[in-house]
């Protein structure tokens, strides 16, 4: 098996892992931009997963697969294969394990990646299930800090549905190895679950935009969707105090980056798009030599 | 001596005494034993105890339970003790420890969770002890449980 065996939650890997990926990453940044080419992954092919939709996560992996100069195989529509007959999941992996280099899945019920990692025989990257997590957008979220800002006494607010959001959870986890300050910014219907905070060490405390804008260096924002409101006035009310426009950042530090996983909806405002403060489109970008980095390590 | 007033002895088995009061119907399905099981059991519910006001037993006669199907009472019942009898004496006596990690007794709670699907899986959960409560964490979406008889199988 590779260097990381599977990668199946953020918690599989040490400080130093983490930061020897986030290394390797940058080394990959001309191969993602296609100002190099490489093909050490040559003759290794990737299957993507997915029970559930994704655009960025599994262009991403393909992306970085073929730059790479691997090949990749999709499984996206559920309705297509033989998941809809009736196969189990373990069935369906121990079949595709047996064809491919690697597999990333990405699964509506938590646990599900665990589980294919038994059923395996290649090393199984978790691409998120269901409210679980999503350690490779952990890693690329940690690699535009680093890049962007710094990882080193960081400020950072998490804004937004903080309940159900699954890289706000794996991310929470990771950044308390880098001594931070976290300040939560949700609705009380979408606080932090206790749970999340469990054996974490950290500062970590419940503010306001408005209190902590002056302060932070990374505000991450995370989309509040619809359906997790009883109706749509709810949604509308609460919604609109967690959006943000460029009258929200006039006291924001010089140095503040916004960062947000995708899609948003409007909780930011175009207008922010073109301040310095953006950089959600480069962290998207980020994703490709963070994954380069990952499969470089993971597929022999 | 209100148990032996309450069922009589076994000459050969295993008594589990000291289980909290009223959990041994949850400690025999723990174990296994039900309607189809060919053991004689006896069990005795609200006995007067000295250390624990009341307790439950259960005996069953003709099996020697092992320690590791035992050690699985602990979950619901950690001061659980076990004689192992023959001949009407006792022949072991020991208590029950709190297993690290159990299999297939606990039901995870997350709806959402990949062991409440169709698939062929083992339900496992890491068994700590937090603040002198049995707490149990589904190896597979990291939920806990801290209610554990309510999720038991």
């Amino acid at each position: 098996m590779s260097r990381f065996g599977h990668l199946i939650s953020i918690d599989d890997l040490s400080k130093d892992e983490i930061l020897y990926i986030l290394k390797k990453a940058e080394s990959f940044e001309p191969f993602a931009k296609g100002m190099d080419k490489s093909r050490i992954l040559e003759n290794r092919l990737l299957a993507n997963l997915f029970f559930e939709p994704s655009t960025r996560t599994r262009m991403s992996f393909e992306a970085a697969m073929k730059g790479l100069g691997g090949d990749v195989i999709n499984m996206t529509a559920q309705e297509a294969s033989s998941v809809a007959k009736g196969e189990t999941l373990a069935d369906t992996v121990r079949v595709v394990s047996r064809y491919v280099n690697a597999i990333v899945i990405r699964h509506p019920l938590e646990g599900t990646a665990r589980f294919a990692a038994e059923n395996s025989d290649v090393p199984v990257i978790n691409a998120g299930d269901g409210a679980g997590q999503h350690p490779t957008q952990t890693l690329l979220d940690l690699y535009t800090i680093n890049k962007e800002s710094s990882l080193k006494n960081i400020k950072i607010a998490l804004m937004g549905d903080l309940k159900y959001s699954r890289t706000v959870h794996s991310l929470i986890k990771a950044l308390t190895l880098f001594n931070p300050r976290i300040y939560l910014v949700s609705p009380d219907s979408l606080r932090l679950p206790e749970e999340f905070l469990e054996g974490i060490d950290g500062d970590i405390s419940f503010a306001s935009l408005g209190e902590i804008i002056d302060e932070i260096n990374v505000l991450y924002m995370t989309r509040i969707q619809k359906e997790r409101f009883p109706d749509e006035e709810e949604y509308r009310r609460v919604a609109g105090s967690y959006k943000i426009d460029v009258n929200s950042l006039k006291n924001a530090r010089e140095d503040l980056i916004i960062m947000h996983p995708l899609p948003r909806v409007d909780e930011i405002h175009h207008s922010v798009d073109g301040t310095p403060h953006a950089k959600y489109f480069q962290q998207a970008f980020y994703g490709v030599p963070v994954r380069m980095a990952i499969l470089s390590e993971m597929i022999e | 001596m209100g148990e032996q007033l309450t069922i009589t002895k076994i000459k050969e088995g295993t008594v589990i005494d000291h289980i909290d009061s009223g959990k041994a119907v949850l400690v025999l399905r723990i174990i296994g034993i039900d309607h189809q099981s060919t053991e004689p059991v006896s069990m005795a519910m609200n006995v007067p105890s000295k250390k624990m006001g009341k307790k439950d037993i259960v005996k069953v006669e003709g099996k020697f339970i092992s320690a590791e199907e035992l050690n699985k009472i602990s979950l619901i019942a950690p001061k659980a003790t076990i004689n192992l009898i023959k001949d009407f004496e006792i022949q072991k006596k020991f208590r029950v420890n709190l297993p690290e990690v159990i299999e297939g007794i606990l039901t995870c709670p997350n709806r959402n969770c990949i062991t409440n699907s169709r698939e062929p899986i083992t339900r496992r959960f890491y068994i700590t002890l937090e603040e002198n409560q049995v707490v149990a964490k589904c190896y597979y979406c990291n939920r806990k449980i801290v209610d554990i008889d309510r999720y038991v199988i």
